[in-house]
């Protein structure tokens, strides 16, 4: 049985489109905090003192912190009309350590739309790509991220 | 900190140290402040449970972290995590342990750098595994 697609022509249309860039000032205390909800110890993300002995000289943040940083608005709306939401995977690229001090400028672009018949009925997967840029025009990471969305 | 590993040590085929992890609902809230994912399913019960969930579940992007902290363990201050990659294809919920655990698959040099590829994945403790990965990492060597 077809069932009707929920995925619009806006939404089509939002693919590749770079969302606004939002700045994101990277605090210590942010890392620190992170890195112990995580409940990972290293001292490279706890321990100044420690860190500074490091090969990096100061704290840097764990891979996934990049998670709490916030993202650009979107130009396009492409919310999905379906109220449950589910994270399908990420994919990381890794390029330059992030520091207490760095300005990440955040942005996002849908990379692709698509629905397939599922366990949970029909699922919406939108697939983002997100760019971390810090402050001296260096792209520190980028996070590919599929988002799955259903009806209850 | 643990004792560095080098490329030369390195075989294919090696498991590299299991990290277990005792998530509990409060890290979950902790995630979720620390993160600033508040979606509920994480945290309310009655939320979770209207949304045909089991439990409240754990974030995907806290399996993520547990996945990338058994890599930067095993790696060391002077390994470059490069790529990581997970596919959340099971839930898993607060209570029990999950194991993040590794194979190195291929290691070889590239552009003067010394590289391993690993197949990670996260497993419940009845061996389930709910969350496949991937990670690409470059370690020093001992002659630098």
């Amino acid at each position: 049985m077809t069932q009707e697609s929920v995925i619009t022509d806006e939404m089509r249309a939002a693919i590749g489109v770079e969302s606004e860039v939002y700045v994101n000032d990277v605090e210590k205390g942010a890392i620190v905090k992170f890195a112990q909800a995580i409940g990972d110890d290293n001292p490279i993300y706890n321990d100044e003192e420690a860190a500074r002995q490091s090969r990096y000289g100061g704290l840097v943040a764990p891979p996934t912190f990049f998670r709490s940083l916030r993202s650009g608005e979107m130009k396009v709306d492409v919310s999905s009309p379906y109220p449950a939401n589910l994270d399908g995977g990420s994919e990381w690229e890794y390029y330059e350590p992030v520091r207490p001090g760095d300005r990440i400028a955040v942005s996002t672009m849908i990379s692709n739309i698509f629905e397939r018949p599922g366990r949970l009925g029909n699922m919406l997967f939108i697939q983002r790509e997100t760019k971390y840029v810090n402050q001296f025009g260096t792209t520190v990471a980028i996070q590919r991220t599929t988002g799955i969305s259903y009806q209850p | 900190m643990a004792e560095q590993v080098y490329f030369e040590d390195v075989e294919e085929g090696m498991d590299i140290p299991t990290l277990r992890k005792d998530p509990t609902t409060q890290q979950l809230v902790k995630y979720a402040g620390a993160s600033g994912d508040y979606y509920q399913i994480h945290y309310d019960l009655n939320y979770a449970k209207n949304n045909n969930l089991p439990d409240v579940i754990l974030h995907g992007a806290l399996k993520n972290a547990f996945l990338g902290q058994v890599m930067t363990d095993w790696i060391g201050e002077w390994g470059d995590l490069k790529k990581l990659s997970v596919q959340y294809r099971g839930m898993d919920v607060p209570g029990t342990p999950v194991f993040a655990k590794g194979v190195v698959k291929k290691k070889y040099q590239q552009d003067d750098e010394n590289i391993v590829e690993c197949e990670i994945w996260l497993e419940t403790h009845e061996g389930q595994r709910t969350t496949p990965g991937y990670a690409v990492a470059a370690l020093p060597e001992r002659s630098e």
